[in-house]
Order: structure tokens, then C-alpha cells, then sequence
């Protein structure tokens, strides 16, 4: 007994220095993993697919999709898992730890690359380093699906007109009979740089010992 | 008589509305005095009336041919006067090129205040008690207050509201207190006549002068133009203290008589503060939601719909003041509520007209208070006291930033954005005092609160103080502190997307945490919101619309109509120019995919032809009209309610024009250079009556759509013609609607221009393509 909890607590010690969540965090994370995972040691995307809360969320796909994404575990590896652990969850979630007060600049554009980076992946499904025109359409088109066919009629011309955006913020001499191949990140950081991404892109992770938290449900 | 204590520069214009002024102001003492003696008026008049005025005297007097009677117009006459004054005040001061970037605008009119009562007081006559407390409570301040909550920034506003309540409740009840215990204790340890005011008083005086004044901090902060986040602060903490005010106020003046304020007197002081302040959001929604209903069936009368917006927002006002409610807190959730579903209801000439509206309205009341204050000021009744006027000024910039400072670092730990110490010392330093709480004491019965002079003396200091010196030095520690600005940039499409979807990704982030936070309920609260109150309050086919297709639609039509401003295209009002196309962007085909990917059969010469004959005789009805407003027969603008139907079509257009792009036939003719006259009226041409008159007489039910397609990238000429061919006007007085004699001209529409001329556009689609690709670029971010 006694050695197994010396292990979760190295075991805890190591996630901590990797992803910077508190030890009460990744506790608490941990806690709701069991509960999805239905008590084992990996989840798949079913698990997730049956969150219920998730149903009405017209990017569900995507999100599901970001977590299984090697590309977002910091790691330089293509492609993508059939099922994930913990420690690849928390490395997902690592994403949208909110900024701390203490932050110098340097901090704060390395932390921005790294949630646009995200953004990016999302986006970027076929991973060629861009984000290419029928890419962008998928994206405004899936975030318009759940409104009918209005949205999937409008959705083409708004990304169209998106991506002209990004070419003449970018690149704005082009020859006619140039082609702008696709988003790079570089643009992708550039036009979305007045959105501020570091001090948007977080959510407020429990750091209260929620015993009680059921199905989702966070009693806190 | 007037000595003149203003400068006289050199400068031939300044001097000569200076003189325009000094003789307005001459003509303003005169009638101003003759509310208290009418002779004196009379015999001020000019010679041309004396004439008349002596025929009163004779017993058979001549018809008189021209006479004075001042008295039937008096007081509206007085009224348009004073208007009038601060008008050509704030005119002049923005004629005089340094002043008004030294000197915000509301210490110049404080000061003209000032020299308008001292002309009147010079001039013998009694300063005309102009700061009513009734008329600054029901007439000045409702409009500044409407102004700022229809235009509330929602988003920020929301974000931050944990904050700005913070701020707002536990910091105003800290300087009241703060103020009013300290200031009693300084009195008693004098030996002078202030050992005479009881606690009470001055907890009162205390908590009227501590709330933050909306007014004072509208006028500082909107030309220091500081970021959203600290704006958003400081300005929401004045509108939300209203609610404090108001109960303490009250609750000091009640019991002021009674001699103590027990326990249970507390107890309902803060029951008294919740219903205040509840009671108050409660009402303005309420009107909101009826002004909102109200405009989903006014598409047939737009004259009148920015009046509704108007008068449900002053009867919530007036509705809450009757119940001793919070008004200001009425009027800014009166607009914030009804903003979105109004703005999705009328027409775009409403809602410029709303706009300026509420900015001229809040703008001259705005002018008006401060000159009031000066005169005021003059005014009286003073009654000086060097301890207590000093100890209060000290009092309140303490009172301040210990306040802000306690209540930051509390409030940081519940912040994932911190508030660094920067911030901290600009919401400080932002907390200016202004009228309202000149107007509160004012109310005070002198019977009751033997102090009031003092008070107002002590009132009027502090608001001199935090407006002069504190107004005008805001500006350079803005710029000293390096204080982040205010993102001028309009939002893009990109960044609109990528909000939303953010939105969207943290919403879900949070459900697979397991926690219901904030992004959960917003998701929550928006799809309540779509699903059941935009259906009731939205009319017709803009209730489903969902909200990025809204911003994409609006950023059209604004980029449509700068277009049409600035002359037909002839400049394009884009902030990057760049000559980048839809041709760049679409995958090139090559010639083998091409007939996989036609989802049109080819067009036959014949079908070209008929094409071509119906474009010309489309295009040659309508073009520019006179328009001669009639307000009868400003009847609902046809691109209005066509708008949507057309924006669909359009889509389909854009499609269409692609494949048949690719099909290598083109309909068009080269473009003209932009500035071409054949190309303005070439981009009139069609009329959007035409679309529906057309589409039954038709056999090619899908070129008619395409009556726009050949001036291809044409969301900008559609709407374009849509603005120009609004009026239903007799389509028979057409002139040579399209005399485009040029080689070039937009859009197929020329009768003189010849097969063969055609066929050689037709083979030849290079760099005109471009071109008229071009004019894709304006409504694109």
C-alpha cells in the first residue's frame, strides 16, 4: 500500500514537471480519466464520443480528434493513437493552462506559439504544414453544421473570403497567375495575433479535491 | 461692459468666432436676466423696437406693424440659447488646433461655465439656478446613459463582470465609509463650528461623493483611448455604483432625521441594495425585451423605429426612478438587451440613425453639464472651509487607492488575468467624481442638513480637482506608463472565426474536464438564446441566422457601402491593397479535370446569345436616381428585405460564375479602369426589382440569377445597386441608363458592343480576369 502511493506520487511528480499542472490538478484530472475510461487504463474515442455534454457541440470531432493527435504531445511524431493514457490526456490539457501573473515576454510568445500551434493542428488535418483552402472550408463548415443549410451555403464563401484575408495580410503582391498554396503558421500566427491567444485560450482547472464530482458534474 | 478675459489670438477666424461668441453671450446674459427683470429688458432693446414699443402708450394707437413680446417664447427661446452655447463651444474648441489635445474637453467647458456666470453676475443679473437637480436627473444624464449601454462592449463587459462588481459595490460602500468615519473624526478634533456635524451627515456627504461619476470618466477616457480591459473597468464599475449610491443616499437621508442607524436599519439597507440594483436590470430588461418585440414588426414603418428604441429606453428610466429603483442601471440593461435583437430588426438607415442620435444627444448633454457646473459654481451659495474642503480632497484620493489596491489583490486571485500595478494605478487614477454627485447634494433640504453649503463647496472642490488636474494629466502618464492602447483594427473574418471557434473548443475542453465553468454556461445561455428568444424576437429569416453568417453578411454590406461612399471605386477603401484574387486562391484544374467537374451542361452560342440579349436589356433599366425623401415614401427598402435572399443568390452566383469561368466562356467584357464614369453606372446597372420582375418572364431561370454574375465578384455592385436603386421609382425614366460607349465597361450590358467583340473578350480571359477579379478584393477583410 504504502509503496504504491510513494509511485503515484513520483508518478504524479513527473507529470507535473512535463505538463505544469499541480499535484491536486492531475489528481483531480486523474479522477475524472477513471471515469471516462470506465476504470481502465486507456480511453478511446468512443469514450469520448459518449460524453453527453459534447452532443451539441458542432466541433466535437475535431476536439475528440486533437487528443489522439500525436502531434500534440511535444513530441515530433506524426499521426495518431488508437487509444491514449493518462499522461497523454494531461499533455493535451497542458494546452489551456492559463498564464501566471509572474510571465515575462518571452514566456508569454512561447506559450502563444504554443496554443496557436494547437489551433494549427487542428486545422492542418492532413499535417503538410499547411492549411489549405478545402481545409479552412472544413473548418468554417463544421463550425456552421449545426445550422442548417444556410450555414453549409454561406460556410464556402466566408472561408473563401477568410482565406483572401490571410493572403493580403500576408502576402499581398501576388501575381495573378500565382497560387497561395495554403496557411502556413507563420501567416496563421500573424493574422490571429490580435486575438491574444495566451490569455483566451485556457480553461480554469479544479484544484479543490472534488470527491463528490459525478458524471461530469463538479459540485465546487 | 464684458471685459474679455480670453486671449484674442491673431488669427483672423478665431477672433472673428470669438466675437460671434462674446455677442451670443451678450445676447444670452440679457434674456437670462430678464427672468428676473422684465423692464430692464425692455428697455435694452434696440432702437427699431422702440417705435413700437412707444405705440403701446398712445390711446389710438397705428396696427402695430412690429412688436416685442418676449414672454410667449421665453423659456424655449432660453433653452435653444443655451443649446446653442455649448454648441458653438465645443465647435470652437476643436477650430483652435492645440487646446484640445492639451486640455480635455470637459475643463474647457467647465471654465466657459464659469465665464458665462461671471458675465452674468457682472452684468447685475441673478445667476438662473440652471442645475436643477429634476432637469439634470430626467433630461441630461438619460441620454449619456443610453448612449454608453446601447453601445456597451458586451463581451469584455461580461468577462470582467466579477471585477467591475467588486469594484463598483465593496469599493464605492469602502470610500463612503472611509470618507464620511474619517472626515467626522477630523471635525471633531477641530475647534470650530464642524464640531456641529453629526456622524450621519457626514457618512452621507461621504457616500455621495465617493461613487464614481459615468459622465466625468466617458469624457476623460474617451480621448485617452486606453485599452479595452481597462476601459471597460472603470467605466462599468461608474454605471454599476449607481445602485450603491442610491441606497446609501437614501438610507442616510432617512434616518439623518431620525438620529441612528440600528442593526436591523443595516439589514434592509442591503436587502434595500439588492432589490435597488436587481429591481433596476429587472425593469430594463423587461422594456428591452418589449422594445425588442416592437421591432420585429416594424418593416413596414422604418421611419419610427429609431423612436421606439428611444422611448422604451427613458420609460425604463422614468419606470425606475418612480420606485426609487436604480435608473442607470435600467437604462444600460435596457440597451444591452434589446441591442441585439433590434439590430437584427431594422434597417440600416434605423440604425445609423439611432447611432447618431444617441452620440449627438449624449454629446450636447454632455456639453451642458459641464457648462452648468460652471455656472453653478458661480452660483453658489459657497461656504468655505479651508480644513474640511482640504481633508476631503486628501480624503478621497486616499480613499481611492487604498481601495483599488486592497480590492486588486483580492480580486487577483479569482482572476486568471491579473491586474498588474499599471492597471491598478490607471483605474485609480480614472476615478473621477462629476455632476451626479454635485446634483445628489443639491437635492439635500437645507432644513435638514444645515452643512449644505459646505458640502457643495467641498463637492464642487473635489470635482474641480479630479477633473482638472486628474482629466488633464491622465493623457501624458498614459503615454509616460506606456499604458497598452486601444486595438484601433477592425475585426477581421479570420479573427471572427477563430473566436467562435474557440469558443466552441473550450466549451468542449470543459465538458471532457468535467466541469461546468464558464465557457459551459455561455454555451448554455447562447442556445437557449437561439433556440426560443430569437425566434420571438427576431423577425423573419434572421432569427436562424447564426452569428458568424451575421458578421460576414454586416462586413459585406460595410465594405459595400465604402465603396459606394467613396465614389463608385474609385478608391478602394481597403486598409491593405494588395492585388491578391480569388484567382489565387482556388486550386488551379487543369484542362483533364474539367468536364468532371462541370455541374453545368455547357453553354450553346445560341444560349450565349440570349444571355447576352437579357443581361443588355436588364442592365439598361435603372440606373442613379434622384432621390427626393418624402418621408411617405421612404417605404421599406426592397435590398433590405431582398437582402438576404440575394446574399443566398449571390452565393450561388459566385458558384456558378466558377464553373462557367472554368468552362473557359465568359459572358463578360473586360473591366474598365476603375474610375471610368461607364463603370459607375455600369455598377448601377441592374435593379434588384429587376431580379423578382424578371425570374417569371424568363425561360433561363438560372441566368436570371446570374443577372449579377458577369460582374462577377459582385456582392459589392449588388449591394451597390441596391443602395442606389432603392427608391421605387418609375423605372420609365430611363435616359441612356448605360451609355458605355468605352471599349471598357463592366458587365456584358452593351447594346452597341458586337458579337465578334465578345467572342474576342471571350478567348481572351488573362489579365482582365484579374482585373475583375480585382473588385472581388473590397469586401474582404
Amino acid at each position: 500500500m504504502g509503496t504504491t502511493q510513494t509511485r503515484s506520487e513520483n508518478k504524479y511528480d513527473d507529470l507535473v514537471t512535463k505538463t505544469g499542472f499541480s499535484p491536486e490538478q492531475i489528481k483531480n484530472l486523474h479522477k475524472r480519466f477513471q471515469q471516462l475510461s470506465e476504470n481502465e487504463e486507456t480511453i478511446s474515442k468512443e469514450h469520448l464520443h459518449s460524453i453527453p455534454a459534447l452532443a451539441n457541440n458542432p466541433i466535437k470531432k475535431q476536439i475528440i480528434d486533437a487528443f489522439f493527435d500525436k502531434r500534440n504531445q511535444h513530441q515530433d511524431e506524426v499521426g495518431s493513437f488508437q487509444e491514449i493514457g493518462f499522461e497523454q490526456f494531461l499533455m493535451v490539457l497542458s494546452h489551456f493552462r492559463p498564464p501566471t501573473l509572474k510571465m515575462s515576454e518571452e514566456d508569454k510568445a512561447r506559450i502563444r506559439k504554443e496554443k496557436l500551434r494547437f489551433l494549427f493542428n487542428m486545422h492542418d488535418t492532413d499535417n503538410d504544414g499547411t492549411i489549405t483552402l478545402a481545409e479552412y472550408r472544413k473548418v468554417v463548415e463544421e463550425l456552421l453544421s449545426k445550422s442548417g443549410t444556410m450555414g453549409i451555403e454561406a460556410a464556402k464563401a466566408i472561408a473563401d473570403a477568410a482565406m483572401l484575408g490571410v493572403a493580403s495580410t500576408n502576402v499581398p503582391h501576388m501575381k495573378p497567375d500565382e497560387f497561395y498554396e495554403g496557411i502556413t503558421f507563420e501567416h496563421f500566427e500573424q493574422i490571429l495575433k490580435g486575438l491574444e491567444m495566451e490569455t483566451r485560450m485556457h480553461i480554469r482547472f479544479m484544484d479543490v479535491n472534488t470527491t463528490t464530482m459525478r458524471c461530469g458534474k463538479s459540485t465546487s | 461692459m464684458l471685459s474679455r478675459s480670453r486671449p484674442g489670438k491673431g488669427v483672423l477666424e478665431q477672433a472673428l468666432l470669438l466675437l460671434v461668441v462674446v455677442v451670443l453671450l451678450q445676447g444670452s446674459v440679457l434674456p437670462l436676466g430678464a427672468v428676473s427683470s422684465p423692464d430692464i429688458s425692455h428697455q435694452d432693446r434696440k432702437d427699431e423696437h422702440a417705435v413700437a414699443i412707444h405705440s403701446h402708450n398712445i390711446t389710438k394707437k397705428p396696427f402695430p406693424v412690429l412688436s416685442v413680446d418676449y414672454q410667449n417664447i421665453q423659456t424655449p427661446f432660453e433653452i435653444a440659447l443655451w443649446v446653442l452655447l455649448a454648441s458653438l463651444m465645443k465647435l470652437g474648441f476643436h477650430l483652435i488646433p492645440r487646446l484640445s489635445s492639451i486640455v480635455p474637453e470637459s475643463c474647457l467647458l467647465i471654465v466657459v461655465g464659469l465665464l458665462v456666470g461671471g458675465f452674468i453676475r457682472l452684468a447685475g443679473e441673478q445667476v438662473p439656478p440652471v442645475l436643477d437637480s429634476r432637469l439634470f436627473f430626467l433630461c441630461l444624464l438619460p441620454p449619456i446613459i443610453l448612449d454608453a449601454g446601447y453601445f456597451l462592449p458586451i463581451r469584455p463587459f461580461m468577462e470582467n463582470v466579477g471585477t467591475i462588481l467588486m469594484f463598483a459595490v465593496v469599493g464605492t460602500l469602502w470610500n463612503a465609509f472611509f470618507i464620511g468615519g474619517l472626515l467626522y473624526a477630523v471635525c471633531q478634533i477641530q475647534p470650530s463650528e464642524l464640531n456641529q456635524l453629526e456622524l450621519l451627515h457626514c457618512l452621507l456627504f461621504g457616500s455621495i461623493i465617493s461613487a464614481v461619476d459615468p459622465v466625468a470618466v466617458l469624457a476623460v477616457f474617451e480621448e485617452i483611448h486606453i485599452n479595452e480591459l481597462l476601459h471597460i473597468l472603470v467605466f462599468g464599475e461608474s454605471l454599476l455604483n449607481d445602485a450603491v449610491t442610491v441606497v446609501l443616499y437614501h438610507l442616510f437621508e432617512e434616518f439623518s432625521g431620525a438620529g441612528e442607524v440600528t442593526v436591523l436599519d443595516g439589514f434592509l439597507g442591503i436587502i434595500s441594495f439588492l432589490v435597488v440594483a436587481l429591481g433596476g436590470v429587472l425593469v430594463g430588461a423587461i422594456y428591452g425585451i418589449l422594445a425588442a418585440f416592437t421591432s420585429r414588426f416594424t418593416s413596414h414603418t422604418r421611419v419610427i423605429e429609431p423612436l421606439f428604441v428611444f422611448l422604451y429606453s427613458y420609460m425604463a428610466y422614468l419606470s425606475s426612478e418612480m420606485f426609487h429603483l436604480s435608473g442607470i442601471m435600467a437604462l444600460i440593461s435596457c440597451g444591452a438587451v434589446m441591442r441585439p435583437y433590434v439590430e437584427a430588426n431594422i434597417s440600416h438607415k434605423s440604425h445609423t440613425t439611432i447611432k447618431y442620435f444617441l452620440k449627438m444627444w449624449s454629446s450636447v448633454s454632455e456639453t451642458l453639464i459641464f457648462i452648468f457646473l460652471g455656472v453653478a459654481t458661480v452660483d453658489g451659495p459657497h461656504a468655505w472651509n479651508w480644513t474640511f474642503v482640504t481633508v476631503t480632497v486628501i480624503l478621497c484620493l486616499v480613499a481611492r487607492v487604498i481601495g483599488v489596491v486592497g480590492l486588486t489583490f483580492v480580486i487577483n486571485k479569482f482572476r486568471i488575468v491579473k491586474l498588474t500595478t499599471k492597471d491598478q494605478f490607471i483605474v485609480a487614477y480614472g476615478g473621477l467624481r462629476g455632476a451626479i454627485a454635485f446634483s445628489l447634494c443639491f437635492l439635500l433640504k437645507k432644513e435638514h442638513f444645515p452643512k449644505r453649503e459646505l458640502f457643495l463647496t467641498a463637492i464642487i472642490t473635489v470635482i474641480f480637482f479630479t477633473v482638472f488636474v486628474q482629466g488633464m494629466t491622465i493623457k501624458p502618464l498614459v503615454e509616460l506608463l506606456a499604458v497598452k492602447k486601444k486595438q484601433e483594427a477592425k475585426r477581421s473574418i479570420n479573427e471572427e472565426i477563430h473566436t467562435q471557434f474557440l469558443d466552441h473548443l473550450l466549451t468542449g475542453i470543459e465538458d471532457i474536464c468535467g466541469h461546468y465553468g464558464h465557457h459551459h454556461w455561455k454555451d448554455k445561455l447562447n442556445r437557449f438564446n437561439k433556440k426560443y428568444v430569437k425566434k420571438c424576437l427576431i423577425a423573419g429569416e434572421r432569427s436562424k441566422e447564426p452569428q458568424l453568417i451575421a458578421f460576414y453578411h454586416k462586413m459585406e454590406m460595410k465594405q459595400a457601402i465604402e465603396l459606394v461612399e467613396s465614389g463608385g471605386g474609385s478608391k478602394l477603401p481597403s486598409a491593405n491593397p494588395s492585388t491578391i484574387s480569388m484567382q489565387n486562391i482556388q486550386p488551379k484544374k487543369s484542362a483533364a479535370a474539367k468536364p468532371a467537374e462541370r455541374a453545368l451542361p455547357q453553354l450553346s452560342k445560341g444560349r450565349e446569345e440570349e444571355i447576352r440579349k437579357i443581361l443588355r436589356g436588364n442592365l439598361q433599366r435603372t440606373r442613379q436616381r434622384l432621390r427626393s425623401y418624402n418621408r411617405h415614401t421612404l417605404v421599406a427598402d426592397p435590398y433590405e428585405d431582398g437582402l438576404n435572399n440575394l446574399l443566398l443568390k449571390k452565393q450561388k452566383v459566385i458558384e456558378l460564375e466558377k464553373k462557367i469561368k472554368q468552362m473557359n466562356t465568359y459572358l463578360t467584357v473586360p473591366a474598365a479602369p476603375p474610375d471610368s464614369p461607364t463603370m459607375c453606372r455600369a455598377r448601377l446597372a441592374s435593379d434588384p426589382q429587376a431580379y423578382s420582375v424578371k425570374s417569371t418572364s424568363d425561360d433561363l431561370p438560372t441566368i436570371q440569377v446570374d443577372l449579377a454574375s458577369p460582374q462577377s465578384p459582385d456582392s459589392v455592385h449588388l449591394l451597390d445597386e441596391f443602395k442606389k436603386g432603392e427608391q421605387k421609382r418609375q423605372k420609365e425614366e430611363e435616359d441612356q441608363g448605360l451609355v458605355m460607349k468605352a471599349p471598357t465597361g463592366v458587365g456584358d450590358s452593351d447594346g452597341s458592343r458586337d458579337q465578334q467583340k465578345l467572342q474576342r473578350c471571350l478567348s481572351d480571359p488573362g489579365p482582365k480576369a484579374e482585373e475583375e477579379e480585382e473588385e472581388d478584393e473590397p469586401f474582404l477583410p
